[in-house]
């Protein structure tokens, strides 16, 4: 019965439409930024390399090089301010957790394509 | 009476406002209540209402008579005849109103004016709109005979050095000849838990009375399914 109700709680917090990705897509994040009154939005490119959590608190971990340093951002799924997620191309993965990305330099960080099938 | 209602710990879990900032939250089922008895200043020498929550479990069987409402209970609740109670009706003694509920499981007083409040009445988490921010009392977790370290935050002593067998105790507990005794208050190991323990000045997030929940920012009292008192604050500013 408790877990009914807070899920009813976190309904109000959950997004009507969650953005749809998967682990090893690599996805262009729109996330809203307020610098002072002006609202901005700042876009962060990467492969998703995990996702953790449920309902609300959903998170998902966003992976890229930015001169030769790995950089690694979280962001909370259901936010008001990650307003987009764009899946720019999507990964052949073979786990849920890509860690082992982080070992890798150059060339082999990259992931090879795969090509959905159109019905 | 101050604005206030009896309800029950569901968990903790956390919303988003509208600029994107996360807000700690504890769900705490609210009501409803009934209005058992009303305190008065020349009857009772204060003025409190009486509340109660939760109907009392109706005894299944014959032998599990234990969870069930005693008579006082049932008499507290609703009228129920008596030898006594038909003296004083012949006597033409006036019976106090009744609320005419089940018999309720937790029963609580919220002390202050009882204006607008009838026995009998349901209270609802509505009480509560408008309120920026509550107190709520409820029963902390029992963690029975504990140490120092968890109950009074000492630091204990060290894990090397010499130190034989007393890693978690305190240190000394006094001086020397003089005083020769300890003083007293001296924080040592005890019952831990299990007390009333008031959070004071919760800011109230939402009021959803259509489910009967209240949201307020941050922990409260006691684990899930803990029974409180919700009130107004009594903290200023």
């Amino acid at each position: 019965m408790s877990q009914e109700l807070i899920n009813l709680v976190e309904q109000s917090s959950l997004k009507a439409e969650a953005p749809q990705f998967e682990i090893g897509d690599t996805v262009d994040v729109h996330t809203k930024i307020l610098e002072g009154q002006k609202e901005r939005v700042q876009v962060f490119t990467g492969t998703v390399i995990a996702r953790s959590g449920q309902g609300v608190r959903e998170t998902f971990t966003v992976r890229r090089m930015v001169a030769g340093e790995g950089v690694e951002r979280k962001f909370p799924i259901h936010s008001p301010r990650v307003a987009k997620v764009e899946v720019k191309r999507s990964g052949v993965v073979r786990r849920a957790k890509l860690y082992f990305l982080r070992d890798r330099v150059g060339k082999a960080v990259r992931l090879k394509e795969r090509r959905r099938t159109t019905k | 009476m101050a604005k206030g209602i009896l309800g029950r710990k569901v968990g903790m879990t956390q919303v988003y406002t509208e600029d994107g900032t996360v807000v700690p939250v504890t769900v705490v089922q609210a009501g409803p209540c009934n209005v058992l008895q009303v305190r008065t200043l020349d009857r009772d020498g204060y003025e409190a209402v009486q509340l109660g929550y939760l109907d009392k479990k109706r005894p299944q069987g014959k032998r599990s008579r234990q969870s069930s409402a005693s008579r006082s209970e049932r008499g507290h609740v609703a009228a129920i005849a008596s030898k006594r109670s038909k003296g004083r009706q012949a006597a033409g003694v006036e019976s106090t109103p009744k609320a005419d509920c089940e018999p309720k499981r937790f029963v609580r007083e919220l002390r202050g004016s009882a204006e607008g409040y009838e026995v009998g009445q349901e209270v609802c988490v509505d009480v509560l709109e408008g309120v920026a921010a509550v107190d709520i009392v409820g029963t902390s977790k029992g963690r029975g005979f504990a140490g120092v370290m968890k109950r009074h935050n000492f630091s204990g002593q060290r894990a090397t050095h010499g130190v034989k067998k007393v890693h978690r105790h305190a240190g000394g507990t006094g001086m020397s000849a003089y005083p020769s005794r300890t003083i007293k208050g001296k924080r040592m190991s005890g019952q831990y838990g299990n007390a009333q323990i008031t959070t004071r000045n919760l800011k109230v997030v939402r009021v959803d009375s259509e489910n009967g929940l209240l949201l307020v920012r941050g922990a409260v009292p006691g684990p899930n399914g803990g029974l409180l008192v919700v009130r107004e604050t009594n903290k200023l500013g």
